[in-house]
């Protein structure tokens, strides 16, 4: 039989007194580092309230949503993207709502028209009466919420520059302030912030140029002072914050279209057929619920929209 | 003799036990967060998210066991490397729960398709598929059962599953891919670690090839024929 003799303990392998002596220290600096380690973690955001938008005098209010009640404010104005300021949803909203710079605004329209003209904010707000729309809003990331907008129809605004009949497409150019907006250091993508539509979808009148949301002119994060609108798309179209509106004649190459090409289309138009390559479009998270509900064709409006596009491949035209 | 070398079975069930809790803290939060509404206005995706960066990280500390125990000479590291990975595995079983009932409602036709069709889902279903292989086999008997050296070149496969697991969450993100390269980077490190120590290792045997007697552990050179 093999017997195993221990092998001997080696002075170098016996704790010399001292580290014994400390040994609960080791512990103690365990259980420190850890908690320290674990209350480092990301902090959970808190909604935060907005700030108090001024009042704006409210003409008529119409219902786009089939009388879905409204997003609560908070989430309307805290969640979403805003990525002048930061990639992170909940990071750039907040930064949004302390730092963007809203007066003096000017909002230029140029390009092919006849009428260039540059209004001050001030005046763009009398331009005519305000109407409350709520409308339903749909990201392309997958949720969704029910928005009341204060706004006109853009075709009001565009009109006032008479646009010429060369004119087929509408560019929007959106604002940068450096000092504000710490990821227009960002070399991932390409700035400024530019949508576009077609010329009939900017004269639709369901596309809004919105100047508040719950009867109130637009918190920062929202795109104050004015921004676009266009219920039937993906929320990336509503371009912020706009500073000048370019009547031009050959589609615009648009911010996340030239980013992410096959990822974000021109039209990007709200369809439940078509997917995201990373992800389906079939069904939404409405914020404040739980489960995901169904996407509608066009965000559910079909039937006011369509047509605009009465022939077109809409898989090739996402 | 550095500091903290040796512990006794005392100290360690008392570590261990520490890190328990503590490892159950950022389940705790999200529990917590969720049921006090401060996760802001999308919870679940913020659930879902924060269930996966957890997974991730605790990946990456069982992959830092190996070196911190070389480094500093900790050998009991090496036993609290079980409990690591499995919260690693019970991080990800709460993220892939959270994705198939929150996000797909048990609609296994479609959580099918996403596995088919997404890359990003079936980059995290494979990774979630390795690691569910290597909890089941976690245990001692297992280890008995399969043998240390299939039961080590198995448990292997944490390097594979920690890449694929940066590649599911790069592949997620929008458009800012730094919080993933960070995975990435700390992944290849660790990775590279390991490499470089079997080409040392390697280099060592084939310098003593025709000494009397090798040192130390010897790790078997498959020679090409």
């Amino acid at each position: 039989m093999l017997i195993k003799h221990p092998d001997p303990i080696l002075p170098s392998e016996i704790t010399d007194a001292g580290v014994y002596a400390r040994r609960r220290d080791f512990l103690r600096l365990a259980i420190g580092t850890g908690l320290v380690a674990a209350s480092g973690l990301p902090l959970l955001p808190a909604r935060a309230q907005p700030p108090a938008g001024e009042r704006l005098a409210v003409a008529s209010r119409t219902d786009y949503a089939a009388l879905e009640k409204p997003s609560d404010l908070e989430d309307v104005s805290s969640y979403g993207n805003y990525i002048e300021f930061s990639f992170d949803k909940e990071t750039a909203m907040g930064l949004a709502n302390r730092r963007l710079r809203v007066r003096p605004w000017t909002v230029r329209i140029e390009g092919l028209v006849r009428q260039p003209k540059t209004i001050a904010i001030e005046d763009l707000l009398r331009l005519a009466p305000l109407e409350e729309r709520v409308y339903r809003h749909r990201c392309v990331e997958g949720w969704s919420m029910v928005i009341p907008w204060v706004g006109f129809p853009l075709a009001t605004l565009l009109r006032q520059a008479e646009p010429l009949g060369s004119a087929k497409y509408v560019e929007l150019v959106t604002v940068t302030q450096p000092e504000a907006m710490p990821n227009l250091r960002s070399r991932q993508v390409e700035w400024p912030y530019v949508e576009g539509l077609r010329l009939d979808e900017a004269m639709h009148p369901l596309t809004l140029a919105a100047v508040g949301m719950y009867g109130q002119t637009l918190p920062g994060a929202n795109g104050a002072p004015l921004r676009l609108v266009v219920p039937w798309k993906y929320g990336y179209k509503g371009a912020k914050s706009v500073q000048v509106i370019r009547l031009v004649e050959h589609e615009p190459a648009t911010f996340w279209n030239k980013a992410q090409p096959e990822e974000y289309g021109f039209y990007a138009n709200v369809n439940p057929e078509v997917d995201h390559p990373r992800w389906s479009q079939a069904r939404e998270r409405r914020i404040g619920e739980f489960f995901k509900r169904k996407t509608l064709p066009f965000n559910g409006y079909a039937d006011q929209v369509a047509q605009l596009y009465a022939g077109m491949d809409l898989r090739r035209h996402y | 003799m550095g500091r903290f070398e040796v512990l006794t079975d005392r100290q360690l069930a008392g570590l261990k036990t520490v890190l328990f809790l503590l490892a159950l803290v950022p389940a705790g939060r999200l529990a917590w967060g969720a049921a006090q509404g401060t996760l802001g206005a999308n919870p679940i995706e913020a659930v879902t998210r924060g269930l996966g960066d957890w997974t991730l990280n605790f990946v990456v500390l069982t992959l830092c066991v190996t070196p911190l125990r070389k480094a500093m000479g900790w050998v009991w590291l090496t036993r609290l490397r079980r409990m690591l990975g499995l919260f690693a595995f019970f991080y990800a079983l709460l993220h892939v729960t959270s994705y198939v009932w929150f996000d797909q409602f048990f609609d296994w036709d479609e959580i099918a398709r996403d596995i088919l069709k997404r890359p990003f889902i079936t980059a995290g279903f494979a990774a979630f598929a390795i690691m569910s292989l290597l909890a089941a086999t976690s245990s001692n008997a297992m280890v008995r059962r399969l043998g240390g050296r299939r039961w080590r070149d198995l448990h292997r496969s944490i390097y594979a599953l920690a890449l694929i697991g940066v590649v599911h969450y790069a592949w997620m993100v929008k458009k800012d891919i730094s919080l993933p390269a960070a995975y990435g980077a700390a992944v290849a490190f660790l990775l590279g670690l390991r490499a470089w120590w079997r080409w040392q290792e390697r280099q060592r045997q084939l310098a003593g090839a025709y000494l009397k007697k090798p040192k130390g552990r010897v790790i078997p050179i498959s020679v090409r024929r």
